[in-house]
């Protein structure tokens, strides 16, 4: 009798465990189904913008091709997901996505609370205000009593609180889900402010009716690294990410471009012969084959050149490296070696 | 075939009923099934499973194994005392009215309580399963569980809280009942003033003045065209299109300010021995209601009427402005001022809420004109025949005669309505008006990841407003009806 039950609730266990475990190697299921499915945003210039034939370009799309390329060796294999601020995280979680590349902030709460785990930051950025410039405002000190229009969901609204509490002044917020109903409000004279991190306000600034007619106020708030962001608990899914970043800044520091990657190949620099797979087998190590980095390089390019492409100064969001620059150039931007 | 015939009132007793003895067997089975596993339980070592595993299901920290399968079942089958003390008196005719000869299994009411009691046992099981499930799988995932954020600071900031005290320092709980009351302001103003709107237009709709009906049907026609959300974009944005800039406002005069950012209305602020003029009012409100049975008494004697209408605008409106004048007006209004930001001051109504609110409204009317009008062509037209023929003009007819019959066909299908108009707040999530689903299950589910918990309480919280909906409008709608007859 007593074998018979716990027969029946092993077989109950076993139930059990089968509705829990349908989360499995991310890696496998990925080179299973051929391709990487990236969450992104609804359309974020510069970062994750669709163009008028679906294709989407980007420095957090970059990111995504480069995850492809990794593990394909084709940076054409990814599909998106384009997803709210408030959509993204739950996106994550339930396994819809593989990788959330969508200028997301890291944070010590979502690290550690959601399940998640930040892979890198491939943005440095920080939060700033925009205005009309016809409001003749200087200084975001002087924004007292003033309206703000921001995305629900995101670490904005929790800053912009922040700070006005802090600084003793007084305002409203107004929430909306998506970014392109906060655009629309502000454009609408809804809010006398738009507040956002600064690259976003750059770029959304290009969808206003006059871009010329609004001024990004000099104050920054906070600190925004923006990283891409994978499921925590699968460590090898989560090192692939990593490095796949890693790889992309130490391209840069190397000079190792996508114009001069096949001339490398034949380079005696045993860091750039590792970096490239001529010499060890660092691809094994993350399951992916050992010309990763190669393919990352050619196909999508080291960070200068996705920085540049996408964001940079001759771009129209004119943002130059400032603190996203390489840490020996005075930057942010700092990979552990490949060794 | 076995006819069973209902013996007379009282003449068996609970006692002889073949169903007690199987009934008790049933109670007794239950308690033992409980017993055993208390028993089965101590021998594993864990005395306190068979109470433990109550608080177990209710705080959802459970894991399946065989013992806590035992308790279950306990506790399920102890539900059949429960439920068979509330049965009892209706089978064995305690009160008389019912009692019982003929075979046991036979009997329809007694094996559909078996069956009913097997499938909640079912469903509750599931229930339980699943509970447990969640909770496990979202420790696997490392994903924070257990309703402890609600006590945590939200850390933003709600633009629209009329009556609880809201800062960015009040937490979680505070969130969710500042999106309830925003969510119950515009259902309760929109359901009021749909119905408003609703029966003008389908009066109208019925009119034999061709313009009036045809602009009503057109009305109809539109709003049930259109889809809601679009509808509320387009009165959002027109909205925020067509009001002048907050620099410049709309000046009302004495009605305040209209502009992008919302409407300004003066601020009403009370001095000393403003008191007296809330009491006058509360004494206004008594002694209508006096007034009005009296009157009605008097109709009912005497055939005279009085003018109660007049008289009830009279005592409610004009008891509180003498009071008023009589206290030397301790009333002064606060005008919103002009400042770098637009007007500050004031009472404030965000252009979000009004745009929700006329979309839903026009909206929601559109169908409950169409539900009056089929009420009202639902009377018979003798009625309206007779009572012209009695010498009413077509005012009192449609008011006195046709409505409260119309009265009997409306009210169920607008339970609907109202349901319909309280869930389609939800969509104020796209133009920012921070209601329950917006700023609970969204913004602070968001920030605090915690999807399963806030749904939940999200879920039950609408289940509650619309149980208790429907509660009073079945209520009024037997109170209609047996006014009626
Ligand atoms: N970095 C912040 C804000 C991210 C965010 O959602 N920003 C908005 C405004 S720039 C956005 O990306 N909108 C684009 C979209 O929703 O598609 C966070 O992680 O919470």
């Amino acid at each position: 009798m007593k074998k018979l039950m716990k027969s029946v609730a092993l077989s109950v266990t076993a139930l059990g465990l089968a509705v829990a475990g349908a989360q499995a190697a991310t890696l496998d299921d990925v080179k299973a189904k051929g391709f990487v499915q990236c969450g992104v945003s609804q359309g974020l210039p510069g970062f994750s913008n669709p163009d008028d034939k679906g294709n989407w370009t980007g420095l957090d799309v970059d990111l995504c091709r480069a995850i492809a390329a990794a593990v394909f060796g084709d940076a054409e294999k990814v599909k998106y997901t384009p997803l709210s601020a408030k959509e993204r995280f739950t996106a994550l979680q339930s396994g819809e996505v593989d990788v959330l590349s969508r200028n997301t902030t890291w944070t010590m709460s979502r690290d550690t609370s959601l399940g998640l785990n930040f892979a890198g930051v491939n943005y440095y950025d920080g939060q700033g205000f925009m205005v009309r410039s016809s409001l003749d405002v200087k200084s975001a000190l002087e924004l007292s009593g003033a309206s703000i229009c921001t995305n629900t969901g995101t670490t904005t609204e929790l800053n912009v609180a922040d700070y006005f509490r802090a600084n003793n002044m007084e305002y409203e917020v107004v929430a909306f889900e998506k970014a392109d109903e906060v655009v629309a409000a502000y454009d609408a004279g809804r809010c006398d402010v738009y507040t956002t991190d600064q690259s976003g306000l750059y770029a959304q600034r290009l969808k206003l009716t006059n871009p010329g007619e609004h001024i990004v106020l000099p104050e920054i708030i906070s600190k925004e690294p923006l990283g891409p962001v994978v499921r925590q608990g699968d460590d090898q899914w989560f090192n692939l990410v990593k490095w796949t970043h890693f790889a992309m800044v130490n391209a840069e520091e190397f000079g190792v471009t996508s114009g001069n990657v096949d001339e490398m190949m034949k380079t005696e620099n045993p860091g750039i012969k590792r970096l490239l797979g001529t010499e060890g087998t660092f691809g094994e190590m993350i399951g992916v084959g050992n010309d990763w980095a190669y393919n990352i390089i050619k196909q999508v390019g080291n960070y200068a050149e996705t920085f540049d492409r996408n964001v940079g100064p001759e771009t129209p969001l004119q943002i130059s490296r400032g603190v996203n620059d390489l840490w020996s150039k005075g930057g942010l931007q700092y990979a552990p070696p490949v060794r | 075939m076995a006819v069973q015939q209902p013996i007379a009132d009282g003449d068996v007793s609970a006692q002889s009923d073949p169903r007690f003895l199987l009934v008790t067997v049933f109670a007794a089975l239950a308690i033992l099934a409980f017993y055993l596993s208390a028993v089965y339980n101590y021998f594993e070592g864990d005395y306190g499973a068979p109470f433990a595993s109550i608080g177990g299901i209710a705080g959802g920290v459970v894991s399946i194994d065989i013992a806590k399968i035992f308790n279950f079942i306990a506790l399920v089958l102890l539900l059949f005392p429960i439920a068979i003390i509330f049965r009892t008196k209706a089978w064995f005719g305690f009160e008389g009215k019912q009692s019982y000869a003929g075979n046991v299994f036979n009997d329809s009411g007694l094996r559909n309580f078996f069956f009913e009691m097997l499938v909640m046992a079912f469903l509750g099981f599931v229930f339980w399963f699943f509970v447990g499930n969640t909770v496990r799988n979202l420790a696997a995932a490392n994903i924070s569980s257990g309703f402890g954020f609600l006590d945590r600071a939200a850390g933003f900031g709600i633009n629209f809280s009329p009556f609880i005290q809201y800062s960015e320092t009040s937490t979680y709980l505070t969130v969710y009942m500042v999106g309830l009351q925003n969510t119950l302001i515009v259902a309760v103003l929109g359901i009021i003033l749909a119905t408003l709107l609703g029966f003008i237009v389908g009066v109208a709709r019925l009119s034999t003045n061709f313009v009036i009906s045809q602009v009503a049907y057109a009305f109809v026609e539109v709003m049930r065209n259109i889809p809601l959300l679009l509808w509320i974009f387009i009165w959002y944005f027109s909205v925020l299109r067509l009001l002048p800039s907050k620099q410049d406002p709309l000046d009302l005069g004495p009605l305040g300010l209209l502009n992008v950012a919302g409407y300004y209305a003066p601020r009403p602020v009370f001095g000393d021995g403003a008191g007296w003029i809330g009491i006058a009012f509360i004494v206004g409100i008594i002694a209508t209601i006096f007034v009005a049975r009296w009157a009605k008494a008097r109709q009912m004697a005497t055939g005279e009427q009085f003018p109660v209408f007049w008289t009830a605008l009279g005592l409610i409106i004009g008891l509180p402005i003498l009071a008023l004048l009589a206290s030397g007006i301790p009333l002064t209004f606060e005008m919103p001022t002009a400042s770098r930001f637009g007007p500050r001051g004031g009472a404030r109504v965000i252009p979000e809420f009004l745009g929700l609110l006329v979309a839903l409204v026009t909206y929601t009317a559109a169908y409950i004109a169409e539900i009056v009008r089929a009420g009202i062509l639902a009377v018979n037209k003798g009625q309206t025949e007779a009572a012209n023929a009695l010498g009413l003009r077509s005012g009192p007819t449609l008011r006195l005669v046709v409505i409260p019959q119309a009265m009997r066909v409306i009210i169920p299908p607008m339970t609907n309505q109202y349901l319909n108009l309280t869930k389609n707040s939800s969509l104020a999530v796209a133009i920012a008006y921070p209601e329950l689903v917006s700023v609970f299950a969204g913004t602070a589910l968001n920030q605090t990841g915690q999807a399963v918990e806030i749904l939940l309480m999200t879920m039950l919280t609408y289940l509650t407003i619309s149980l208790l909906t429907a509660w009073f409008m079945n209520w009024f709608n037997a109170r209609m009806a047996l006014v009626e007859r």
